[in-house]
């Protein structure tokens, strides 16, 4: 049912999977849904989508899929009001046990016949197909307790369609809001567990090891407490072309700062070549291959920068943009020396990931360093990347 | 099974309630994520009292792991007890300290159990309460016995998005996002802890606790407990109508950095 619905979800991103969709069809079989759409929106939101940076692909995805349908509860409640101007069914007992008899195929079919052959104002959709049953005047079907539970529970809630409508959820898009405290969240992810401090926790499996080994004479053996932290370095251009993001790289900056106790951070031209700036605009500079070697291979490095440039600024020798800084080494190969000194290593670029493609740097930097959008969403899949074992 | 409706001393939206009821009629966990004083865990206290189950709260900490949730070896005790002969040190049981997730399960009777703030534990924290959350069921390993609940527990999870969730737990939870109370949604909540407060008031306070929250600029925004606060510190200070109209007093209550009391004042 609505696979429509869950392939427009799909096509949004919404990391909807089978399992879902089924618990969905569960839900509506259990009644869940009590034949009203708004309810159908928020406990079909509970089921598939996961995170409120997904809310507003979903209210998309819905309108696309809903969005001709008119206001459900609205309807409900015109049905049942004709439903109690209606006289109370007088049934004998004989018509009801041929109601009971009725299969529900048979019942199907039959009120399916009906519903083609009935010539009305309401419009009429799959989903409302109880709605429907309940307001036919069809002996059978006002008898089957099934159709008289339309509209039981009151709702004041708004229509479904409207809700959507309002896109409340914009602000929480993961591909558009950066703020400082959502790079906080996204950059704690990759704190890791560390054993750090004194020792004051007590090893339980050294403490029976060690006791053992004393001939059964208790022998208390302790350990650091873990704690959590991050060893990151970040490399970022400051380059031309990023003046537009500059902004966006020093929220990550500053959110970095706040949250990382052992943050390295150095920034270069374009692309690295031999020397990395701890200060941009005084162009205070250390030589990268120093940073290379005295920087542990644990740290995570996270590189922002829009890899654009000409194909010769990473390519050749001398070919650095300031036209007085010689590079005898290409700037691809310092590249490729940042990727094979740590472990972990991602690039961050604020340029639109269609874009990339066509620009041949891009496609070239993208070969040595996985390559993730600096948006929150992009910023979660690379910090993923970083704690994968 | 009774059907959640909500006590009258919490408000809550009716997309919530429906949510509440299908996460037990699916028998999934409930998610629950939302802004700090949006009413996260107080929920789970409100489905106990509403449908009259017992709340077992299982607080997470940095350092929680999952299997401390079902129960704890106390090992160090049975070392020391063997030292003296006062007991019988063979007898492991009497070693086994069930967790809070534990009790839930070895309940007689369905429980409602909180997991509060699981974003605070370890990245796989969440995946290794797969199983049990899945099949209500768990083994002692020292002692070789099982238990599986009877009745299956209604669990309820809150996160601060501290931490991203693994996918495959996220799979298998209803998921909800309590959005910050709207104006009016606000006077229903005021009214349930102030009955005797005066509606013209009620109004102009709640304006202007909007009026400061929208403001971007703000390190820590307000939330309702703050309100709340802010409220009762306005009617001990019997401050009117016309006062409130001229200035904003108490600011302390609804702020709590300097900064923010400065940008706000100087308006």
């Amino acid at each position: 049912m609505f696979v429509n619905f869950f392939k427009a979800l799909r096509r949004r991103g919404v990391p909807v999977t089978f399992n879902e969709w089924l618990l969905l069809q569960d839900a509506l079989s259990q009644n869940l849904i009590d034949s009203s759409l708004t309810r159908f929106y928020y406990i079909a939101r509970s089921i598939l989508v996961k995170s409120e940076g997904h809310f507003d692909k979903y209210d998309q995805a819905f309108l696309e899929c809903f969005g001709h349908i008119e206001s459900d509860d609205d309807l409900i409640r015109r049905i049942e009001e004709r439903l109690l101007q209606m006289p109370p069914l007088q049934l004998t007992e004989e018509e009801k046990r041929m109601v009971e008899e009725l299969s529900l195929e048979e019942a199907r079919a039959r009120f399916e016949e009906r519903l083609r052959n009935q010539d009305d104002d309401l419009h009429v959709g799959g989903n409302r197909a109880i709605g429907v049953r309940g307001r036919s005047p069809y002996g059978a079907w006002g008898y089957n307790p099934a159709g008289i539970r339309i509209g039981q529970h009151q709702s004041r809630m708004r229509s479904a369609i409207q809700i959507a409508e309002k896109r409340t959820f914009r602000n929480y898009r993961d591909d558009v809001t950066l703020d400082t405290r959502s790079i906080k969240t996204v950059l704690s992810y990759i704190r890791q567990v560390v054993r750090e401090g004194p020792r004051d926790m007590l090893d339980v499996e050294g403490t029976i090891d060690a006791t053992c080994r004393n001939a059964g004479e208790l022998e208390f053996i302790w350990e650091r407490a873990r704690k959590k932290r991050i060893k990151l370095m970040l490399l970022m251009d400051a380059g031309g072309t990023m003046n537009p993001y500059s902004e966006l790289v020093s929220r990550l900056f500053s959110a970095a700062k706040d949250i990382v106790k052992d943050l390295r951070y150095y920034y270069f031209h374009n692309c690295i070549y031999q020397e990395l700036y701890t200060d941009i605009e005084q162009m205070s500079a250390v030589s990268t291959r120093k940073v290379l070697d005295q920087t542990s291979r644990n740290y995570k490095v996270i590189l922002v920068g829009d890899a654009y440039m000409a194909p010769s600024e990473l390519l050749s020798r001398n070919g650095a943009i300031d036209y007085w800084y010689r590079n005898d080494r290409p700037g691809i190969e310092w590249l490729m020396d940042v990727r094979k000194r740590f472990r972990k290593v991602i690039w961050l670029n604020p340029e639109p990931a269609e874009w990339w493609a066509s620009v041949p740097s891009t496609r070239m930097i993208q070969r040595i360093f996985p390559m993730y959008e600096l948006t929150l969403e992009g910023m979660r899949s690379g910090a993923r990347a970083l704690i994968k074992a | 099974m009774d059907r959640f409706k909500g006590t009258g001393s919490y408000i809550l939206s009716d997309a919530l309630r429906e949510i509440v009821n299908a996460s037990i009629v699916l028998r999934r966990p409930l998610l629950l994520k939302g802004e700090p004083g949006t009413g996260k865990t107080e929920l789970a206290q409100v489905i106990a009292e509403d449908l009259k189950l017992r709340l077992i709260r299982w607080n997470i900490k940095s350092t929680t792991k999952a299997s401390d949730g079902l129960y704890v070896y106390d090992t160090v005790q049975r070392l020391n007890d063997s030292r003296f002969h006062d007991k019988d040190v063979s007898d492991i049981k009497q070693y086994i300290k069930l967790g809070k997730l534990g009790e839930a399960l070895c309940a007689q009777e369905q429980v409602v159990l909180l997991i509060d703030e699981i974003d605070k534990a370890d990245l796989e924290f969440p995946n290794d309460l797969l199983f049990e959350l899945d099949q209500m069921s768990f083994d002692i390993v020292e002692t070789g016995e099982h238990f599986k609940a009877s009745h299956r527990p209604i669990v309820v999870i809150t996160s601060n998005s501290e931490k991203e969730l693994p996918d495959a737990f996220l799979r298998r939870c209803l998921f909800h996002y309590i959005e910050f109370p709207d104006p009016e949604m606000m006077e229903r909540i005021a009214k349930v802890h102030f009955p005797d407060l005066k509606q013209n008031l009620l109004t102009q306070i709640v304006a202007k606790f909007y009026f400061i929250r929208q403001r971007h600029e703000l390190r820590k925004r307000p939330s309702t407990s703050e309100l709340l606060d802010w409220i009762q510190a306005i009617l001990a200070g019997g401050i009117t109508e016309g006062e409130l109209n001229k200035r904003l007093p108490f600011l302390g209550v609804l702020l709590k950095t300097e900064e923010d009391v400065a940008r706000v004042a100087v308006h």
